[in-house]
């Protein structure tokens, strides 16, 4: 999310499936689109039809390679290095779009004279070895500090403590510019040294990648890439699922701002969800630092100890972030109800939860085993076989006192209790299974992959006794009210004042889901209203809504989510189907797709543009940008909130309304990406000789997750997990379906023909992969789909290995997330599954 | 009005939607949980339960057979592989092709069939009444594409329907419908061929020569059977994909069969003739 966060301003997909459509090249890296997401895949395909080159580039040759024009092998956890050259290639070849990099972007602002970028030792200046983290102090631009705010939502809070509050914006004056990029500070001549090194040649090295295949890429993607012609980008977790996930995202995100095709029609980076709503449940939050819209949760070690305080902490002093007093005190209307006054904010804010440390999954997951958490919830979830490291999961799940699991199969999360050769009257845990109504069996929404929330109804009755995890967590919060309703424990004001009186339907007293996403959609208090978007939300407590950023999917008191206009009976950007946020926007910094003056940079890529007559932007889609604010416009020095945004600035959530190349703040782990190596990796880092993988790398040195050090020839070959067509992530929705099961019906690894010649393994035959943490067995599928990787004169080889097998089910297989260690990027906490390490055997053994 | 297929291989993604689509609609039953090694295939091949079946071809360009039939200059498409796996030009590395029933326009199953149970409905299309079918299994071997089998609890023939019920209801049928891509297309047959030729037309112009439509009797070799109804547009020999290069009609055999047969009578009644001429 901060990877495209922190250089466009929002953390979600730029542009939408459909608009693939309008692509001239679409380049998929990180993504097995094809088989993960063959729905969408249909947009490419169109594409293709019209013209468009598709590229794959995959450490494996997948359904999707089958299916593109290139198809480019690279070695698993070696994007950055791939994109860095595919950067240092547009720079050194002069292939950069220049208006738009010139006017768009922060490339002609000047860094400070502190800043000092990596060298050998891959550190960017600021790097503290005692605390093992960066000070991003000396990363700064010349002039007047950027204000942290801006950064905004959960972003502010990856900037750590220390540089927390506010920085004084009357402090040092202008900021410098050169327009020329020439001088030697600014930030393209930075991003121009940063990459210079990562040649062709160096490319070839590192990655495995034929020097034909990436220079194909390259110059594809560049004839593509033109006033005339847009390249999309689409990625998936093949990305995110490294110990630097954020920084693979952030060089594709530098990559698509240089080549100017962000937020025009056929641009765009698209990220491809692993879920159906995936998107959805981070808007409206299930992050634990998170409330729903971005918006940060107090921290005890901020300064969050008023309403006060943790408001004007977060608000910005330009840019969108401005907003935030609105945002969060409406919020807090919709959840307290008239218990809230913004005036007397502390009488609830002083009850609220506050962040006092790291609750993120594993964190939590090491707790429970540890004896620290009690009692788990979980909805729809099943990380005794799909979370990383899962045995160590499935031991945490043992170690508790209480598991309430719902779902509509008995899934490994339930029965950890009997798995493992545990004897179960060892196990103390009660376990309460509860059965789920699945989607056909409720009424609710989906955000989907391009920010778009798409509404379904009920078609039948769930069976038997499931119901809906709404109707759980109603009734459970009813229930609990009235044990509190009589409290006089001030701590328990919270739960009192909690509004909580959805309207039910039916005996079984089903909570009404449309009153929610009105709830969520925002009202004023006063006559209940629906608000027509977050325009109209107030800071003084006369607006409610429980997620700003769905403000005015219930306009005009409508289910805009339900609408289902086919896209063949519409114009332009299909506008009445579902509804995107924000504001029903499909192609964000849709400003971009116009030149400075207004104009479209040309007739082909026409699609949001100035009219001078109307006085306002016009064109195919909702503006992502003020509709009546000229593209001349200047702001004042001491402008505010969006009048400090001029008018040719598209990334109007950034402060200074550019697009940037160069991360002044917001990222743990550097302003620029740099290559390194996995965690697990069997070969030394090329680029960065001093250091192997990323110094910001969570680790966590447990006995009961070690890890296999870098080059161990115990461990010598690279395992990158994925998913197959066939089956749901960890097969909780796919393994006891028949039509499903059979379609791939127990778990194999995929090896090149090389690999099964030295281990003396043929097809389907028994092997065994083995880590540090764990091993299984599988039998072997022998292809020269699996490509082997030259590495200064070795043979490195991959492992592919599918994780959707339990022992539940019709079919079963080995638990494949046993192997993987828990090693965590720094921003997000995400793990490492695409690169890491292991031994194979042939046989069972 | 005739109904058919046309499936457009060089669009299809592997993904099986049709064959879980087709089981789901018409109620069929799982064949069993094995993995048969053979790439991403573990349905093998249709049967009297599956009646739509996605195959998987690894490295088609090796497999190339040398036939009788020189589709444009097939050879020359076959490019050095890149170290490392790249290619510069994958399509066609992996081929992926959603096979079903043919309904050919001369029906060998139905020429086998002594109950008339197999017939053509008012859509032209070839389809077996299961209240009829007593079971014979005559036209398992009739059919030259190994589409029909008996399911093992009474014995019956069964096959793809081409959504008969769904048809009758204006619907198109389940496979279809499921499709991402729209490499399975429905309609009527006229059509199909108008927009397969179309297709295969556009492929030539971004340099793939090779592409053709299988399933017309002019090209290809479906000429036996005077063409199906459901068309494939192929990128390589037919073989490649599993399919016979001259299907034919169960009596063609049996013209070469019959005169065997005679001259056999004929020398063998000879030969006993002069065994007892003493």
């Amino acid at each position: 999310m901060p990877g495209l966060g922190i250089t466009y301003g929002r953390g979600g997909a730029t542009s939408n499936l459909q608009d693939l459509q309008n692509s001239d090249c679409i380049l998929i890296e990180g993504s097995n689109m094809a088989e993960a997401h063959p729905v969408g895949f249909r947009h490419p395909m169109i594409a293709k039809r019209k013209g468009a080159k598709l590229i794959h580039v995959d450490p494996r040759f997948t359904r999707t390679s089958a299916l593109c024009d290139i198809y480019a092998p690279i070695r698993p956890g070696t994007d950055i290095a791939f994109l860095g050259g595919l950067i240092n290639y547009v720079i050194q070849n002069e292939r950069y779009f220049r208006d738009y990099v010139v006017h768009y972007t922060n490339a002609a602002t000047l860094v400070s004279e502190d800043f000092g970028d990596a060298g050998a030792d891959g550190l960017f200046s600021g790097w503290d070895e005692e605390r093992h983290e960066y000070d991003p102090t000396s990363w700064r631009y010349e002039g007047s500090p950027i204000d942290y705010a801006s950064v905004g939502g959960s972003q502010a809070r990856l900037v750590g403590e220390g540089t927390g509050g506010h920085s004084d914006p009357n402090g040092e004056g202008e900021r410098p510019t050169d327009p020329t990029l020439e001088h030697e500070r600014c930030v393209f001549q930075v991003l121009k040294r940063h990459f210079a090194k990562y040649t062709p040649e160096m490319v070839e090295k590192v990655c495995g990648t034929p020097r034909e295949a990436f220079l194909a890429v390259a110059k594809t993607i560049c004839e593509n890439s033109t006033p005339e012609r847009t390249t999309a980008l689409c990625y998936a977790v093949g990305w995110t699922q490294h110990s630097k996930g954020v920084q693979i995202i952030r060089t594709a995100a530098i990559l698509q701002l240089l080549l100017g095709n962000i937020g025009r029609p056929g641009g765009g980076i698209m990220a491809l969800r692993g879920h159906a709503t995936i998107q959805g449940s981070t808007d409206i939050a299930t992050l634990y630092n998170i409330l729903p819209g971005y918006l940060p949760m107090p921290d005890v070690n901020m300064d969050n100890d008023t309403w006060k305080d943790y408001v004007e902490g977060q608000t910005a002093e330009t840019g969108w972030w401005n907003n935030f007093p609105k945002y969060i005190t409406s919020i807090f209307k919709a959840w307290y109800g008239e218990a809230f006054d913004p005036e007397r904010g502390d009488e609830i804010f002083d009850h609220f939860p506050r962040l006092s440390g790291d609750h993120s999954y594993y964190p939590t997951i090491m707790a429970m085993k540890d004896g620290d958490v009690k009692g788990s919830f979980v909805f729809g979830q099943n990380f005794a076989v799909g979370g990383p490291h899962a045995r160590l999961a499935r031991d945490a799940l043992r170690s508790l006192e209480w598991l309430v699991v719902l779902d509509a199969f008995e899934v490994e999360v339930a029965t950890a209790w009997k798995m493992d050769g545990v004897k179960p009257e060892d196990c103390g845990t009660e376990v309460f299974f509860i059965p789920a109504a699945l989607v056909a069996e409720k009424d609710g929404s989906f955000t989907q992959t391009q920010r778009m929330l798409q509404w379904h109804d009920k078609s039948v009755e769930p069976p038997g006794d499931a119901k809906s995890d709404a109707w759980f967590v109603f009734h459970l919060g009813r229930r609990l009210k009235a044990l509190y309703e009589s409290s006089e424990d001030p701590r328990d004001k919270l739960i009192q004042a909690m509004t909580w009186d959805y309207p039910t339907e039916g005996e079984d007293e089903e909570p009404d889901i449309e009153s929610i996403l009105k709830e969520v959609s925002g009202y004023t208090v006063a006559d209940g209203e629906p608000v027509s978007g977050f325009a109209e939300l107030k800071d003084d407590g006369s607006t409610a809504c429980g997620g700003w950023i769905y403000s005015g999917v219930y306009a005009n008191g409508i289910n805009q989510a339900r609408r289902r206009k086919p896209w063949t009976e519409q114009p332009n950007a299909a506008n009445e189907w579902g509804w995107a946020w924000p504001a029903d926007r499909r192609i964000l910094y849709n400003r971009a797709s116009a030149d400075p003056e207004g104009k479209p940079w040309s007739e082909r890529k026409k699609y949001v543009w100035w009219d001078e007559e109307e006085g306002k932007w016009v064109g195919h889609d909702v503006p992502d940008f003020n509709a009546t604010k000229r593209p001349d416009y200047e702001p004042d020095p001491d402008a505010k909130g969006d009048a400090a945004i001029p008018g040719d600035g598209p990334f109007i959530v950034n402060g200074d309304g550019l697009g940037w190349l160069f991360a002044p703040i917001g990222l743990k782990d550097g302003p620029l990406p740099i290559h390194y190596e996995a965690v697990e990796s069997p070969v030394p880092n090329l680029l960065y000789d001093e250091v192997q993988y990323t110094p910001t790398a969570r680790l966590f040195d447990r006995p009961d997750n070690p890890y296999n050090e870098p080059m161990d020839p115990k461990y010598p070959y690279v395992v990158t997990t994925y998913r197959l067509t066939e089956h749901h992530t960890s097969g909780a929705m796919s393994r006891w379906i028949p039509w499903l099961s059979e379609l791939q019906p127990e778990l194999f690894c995929e090896i090149s023909p090389q690999l099964a010649a030295e281990k003396g393994v043929e097809n389907t035959d028994w092997v065994t992969i083995s880590t540090s943490r764990g091993k299984v067995h599988c039998k072997a599928l022998v292809s020269d789909r699996i490509p082997v990787y030259e590495f200064e004169g070795r043979k490195i080889h991959t492992i592919g290995l599918p994780y959707h097998w339990g022992p539940n089910g019709l079919v079963k297989g080995d638990v494949v997330n046993d192997l993987m260690p828990v090693a965590l990027e720094a921003n997000v906490a995400i793990h490492e599954a695409k690169a890491f390490t292991a031994n194979l055997e042939a046989g069972r053994v | 009005m005739a109904t058919g297929f046309l499936t457009d291989t060089t669009v299809c993604i592997g993904c099986k939607a049709c064959e879980v689509a087709c089981k789901q609609w018409n109620q069929l039953p799982a064949d069993g949980y094995e993995l048969t090694g053979d790439s991403y295939d573990n349905t093998k091949q249709l049967s009297g339960t599956t009646w739509r079946h996605v195959a998987f071809i690894e490295n088609p360009k090796k497999r190339r057979l040398t036939g009788d039939v020189d589709l444009v200059a097939l050879a020359e498409e076959v490019t050095e592989q890149l170290p490392g796996g790249a290619e510069l030009d994958a399509l066609g590395r992996w081929a992926f092709m959603s096979d079903v029933c043919k309904h050919c326009v001369e029906a060998p199953c139905q020429q086998a069939c002594p109950t008339g149970a197999i017939i053509r409905n008012e859509f032209d299309n070839v389809y077996i009444q299961p209240d009829i079918c007593n079971g014979c299994g005559y036209c398992v071997p009739a059919c030259p594409y190994g589409v029909i089998t008996q399911v093992p609890h009474d014995g019956r023939a069964f096959k793809c329907t081409l959504c008969y019920d769904r048809q009758r209801d204006g619907l198109e049928p389940a496979c279809a419908k499921a499709c991402p891509t729209n490499s399975i297309m429905f309609g009527e047959v006229e059509e199909l061929e108008q927009i397969a030729e179309e297709r295969v037309q556009d492929l030539h112009d971004k340099g793939y020569t090779q592409a053709y439509v299988w399933g017309t009797p002019e090209v290809g070799g479906t000429g036996g059977i005077k063409g199906n109804h459901s068309k494939f547009i192929l990128m390589d020999e037919p073989e490649v994909y599993n399919l016979p290069r001259h299907p034919y009609l169960p009596q063609e055999k049996v013209k070469g069969g019959t005169i065997a047969s005679m001259i056999a009578a004929g020398v063998l009644g000879a030969v006993v003739a002069l065994a007892f001429r003493d």
